[in-house]
């Protein structure tokens, strides 16, 4: 596979051609914060926390979706990509009703650990306080509305690696939602495997274990990478 | 004569109350109220989560007693479920709720009270606080902070933190109790026996230096309910529901605490958010009962430890011969009885090999579409009661706290001490501090939450017959 070089934050680094910015900028350690990217997953560019500034671009980019390229020169932090970052984080605490405090992943919570990275101390937009339901239809597992920041990580999962495609998304814009089956109550759905890849992937509390109490989920992303490995490459390395 | 007082409800104001006296055409006092002006809205904003997350989120209603809650709600749960919960799980849920009581009940008597009992009700306000305590009796304040300590170290020893722990849980309880914590514990008992010790003879001399003025701090015949065990002992996690009027009659014995809504009424008045709540069958006038350790140690037959019994035997000479002690501030006196006493039970649970049992948890579905969890909190019975459907979603919940059951009675002892210190048009602070003890001796869970060293916010108007305001005294 061809290697190219680029720059990133001032040091020349190799990539293999066909990477993007974020998988180069990880086998280099150069840490970008993410919430719906996870590695084994196809990139969506949805959650815009991976911006960086690539010179020539008029706009920030998407490191997840954005090829690297021969020559390019990248900037992953700066004081303007770190507050527009804050600024996402804030959208996204305002948008929906994440009560730290009383949620089943509490200090285990991607977005949480996030905002205490970035230093997110604050939310200066107004709450949106939506009215949004709770299913736990389902025997095993549930769904909090309140908690899903729509990264869309269980409907990939669920499409590109079950295969069931029982996640989908209905709706525009911050009327958004993730629904099951047409939008049927996930106990109702004929297509789901009950497998619980999607609660595994789910990066905040949305989607838990049925029975489970304040901070008590712990979820482990890392199984993807061990399956698809196997799945791929024969190789099942623990 | 009556003149309605407005209130600008303010939500979010916890630990915010008001008092208005109404004089009448002589002068004297011819009403009074104690208005609770704070609102929470958990009964309405809990409808549509799951019974799962109920203990989590109740045990926010209360910074000092989310234990209460947690336990009330986990055993809502219970039953939603409708298994056995493991004995272990309700052993270990015993010793919390007994941990909880130590550290509430110290609080509450050092550190709440503590200022007015030791350093006098007319005492200089800039040091009858709990600054002024330790200034005034170091070892006493120090011994009492430590005693609260313990309490709050046996709640973090199982439940990972003092203040709001998720760890009892529909089904059982989350964690056991690690064997060097155990220990640990054990190794502080004696030092814990010996404060509350002091603190008894202590009582027993403030019982002597206020007794000119102890009959002003709600001294009146009412019911009295609480939990007792089977055996009639003192309860605070499970038992019967036992309701007892003045003379010590039993008006209610062995009442399952599910059929609470038999019982208890709740009236409204339109100039407090605290609900009235009151025994059924005789009204709300009639009806109006205390409840906490007083009412505990008044419907209870005996308590059940050896060291508590001898103090209870001394407490109920108070009360005389077969009758229950129906004095508001003996309050105080109650609460350090239930500290020993809850200290002798966490000796014997801490020896008790079942601790050590790992089944904790049962999993179950939701079996039943209703669970009503009732326990004994430091203040006195605390209902929940929910209702969900089939998936475990709440449709209606229904919380009965022990303040709002003590409200008819905070009232009468507002009015009482009214009365008995009010006279013309001048307010002192003397006097806005006996009422202020007046509330405080049912530790309500509006001083719980202020934080300030037991001083609550609180608004004395005293109004003339033609509603004129004669004086007023504020304290923020």
């Amino acid at each position: 596979m061809p290697v190219i070089t680029l720059t990133i934050n001032d040091e020349l680094v190799s990539a293999r051609s066909g990477q993007s910015i974020l998988e180069a900028c990880r086998d280099h350690d150069i840490q970008l914060p993410t919430l719906c990217y996870l590695d084994g997953l196809s990139a969506r560019g949805g959650c815009r926390l991976c911006l960086v500034d690539v010179a020539g671009s008029p706009r920030l980019l998407p490191a997840c979706t954005t090829e690297a390229l021969e020559n390019m020169v990248v900037t992953t932090h700066n004081e303007k990509i770190d507050r527009y970052r804050r600024m996402i984080l804030e959208l996204t605490f305002a948008e929906r009703n994440h009560t730290c405090a009383v949620c089943v992943s509490n200090e285990n919570c991607e977005l949480q650990s996030l905002a205490a990275e970035l230093g997110m101390d604050h939310v200066r937009y107004d709450y949106l306080n939506p009215e949004l339901n709770l299913d736990t239809s389902h025997e095993r597992y549930g769904v909090d509305h309140n908690r899903c920041l729509l990264c869309l990580r269980c409907v990939r999962v669920c499409d590109e690696v079950e295969g069931a495609h029982t996640w989908d998304v209905m709706g525009r814009g911050v009327e958004s939602r993730v629904i099951t089956d047409l939008n049927r109550p996930w106990g109702d759905s004929e297509s789901c495997t009950d497998c619980g890849k999607c609660v595994e992937v789910c990066p905040t509390g949305a989607l838990f274990d049925k029975g489970s109490s304040v901070a008590e989920m712990k979820k482990e992303a890392s199984f993807l990478r061990r399956i698809l490995d196997g799945r791929e490459k024969r190789q099942w390395q623990r | 004569m009556s003149k309605t007082v407005t209130i600008e409800p303010v939500t979010r104001i916890e630990g915010h109350a008001k008092i208005t006296i109404q004089l009448d055409d002589n002068g004297k006092v011819a009403d009074s109220r104690f208005h609770v002006t704070e609102f929470r809205g958990f009964e309405k904003f809990c409808v549509g989560r799951s019974f799962w997350e109920m203990p989590g989120i109740t045990a926010r209603i209360c910074g000092i007693c989310p234990v209460s809650h947690l336990l009330a709600s986990s055993k809502a749960g219970d039953m939603i479920l409708g298994v056995r919960t493991p004995a272990p799980a309700v052993a270990l849920r015993r010793l919390m709720n007994y941990g909880q009581l130590v550290q509430s009940h110290a609080l509450s008597f050092f550190l709440l009270s503590g200022p007015d009992l030791i350093l006098g009700m007319d005492a200089d306000p800039s040091q009858r606080n709990i600054a002024g305590l330790i200034a005034a009796d170091p070892d006493l304040a120090r011994a009492g902070i430590g005693l609260r300590a313990f309490g709050q170290k046996l709640i973090r020893s199982l439940g990972d933190r003092s203040v709001h722990p998720s760890w009892a849980v529909p089904g059982g309880v989350r964690k056991s109790l690690p064997t060097e914590q155990r220990d640990e514990l054990l190794k502080q008992l004696p030092a814990m026996y010996a404060t509350v010790d002091n603190a008894l003879d202590l009582m027993k001399d403030i019982l002597d230096r206020f007794s000119a003025e102890i009959d002003a701090y709600g001294e009146f015949p009412s019911l009295f309910m609480g939990l007792v065990a089977a055996d009639g002992g003192l309860e605070h996690y499970d038992g019967k529901l036992r309701v007892i009027d003045s003379d010590g009659k039993v008006l209610e014995d062995s009442a399952a605490p599910e059929s609470y809504q038999q019982l208890i009424a709740e009236a409204e008045q339109n100039w407090s958010y605290l609900k009235f709540p009151y025994y059924k069958p005789l009204g709300p006038e009639a009806g109006m009962y205390r409840v906490g350790p007083l009412a505990r140690l008044n419907v209870c037959d005996f308590a059940g430890t050896p060291k508590a019994d001898r103090e209870l035997r001394q407490f109920r000479h108070y009360g005389g011969q077969g009758k229950p002690v129906t004095g508001s501030f003996y309050y105080h006196y109650a609460r350090l009885i239930e500290i020993l006493f809850s200290l002798e039970r966490i000796e014997e649970l801490l020896a008790d090999e079942i601790l050590i049992d790992h089944h904790i948890r049962s999993q179950a579905g939701v079996n039943q579409n209703v669970g009503i969890g009732v326990s004994e909190a430091p203040r006195g019975t605390l209902f929940h009661h929910y209702r969900v459907d089939d998936n475990g979603i709440l449709e209606a919940v229904n919380l009965i706290i022990a303040t709002g059951q003590n409200n008819l009675a905070m009232n009468k002892t507002v009015k009482q001490l009214a009365e008995r210190f009010i006279s013309g048009s001048k307010l002192d602070q003397g006097l806005l501090n006996r009422v202020e003890h007046g509330i405080r001796v049912y530790d309500p869970c509006l001083s719980c939450s202020t934080h300030e060293a037991g001083r609550m916010p609180m608004q004395i108007k005293l109004i003339s017959a033609k509603g004129e305001l004669l004086d007023e005294i504020e304290r923020s």
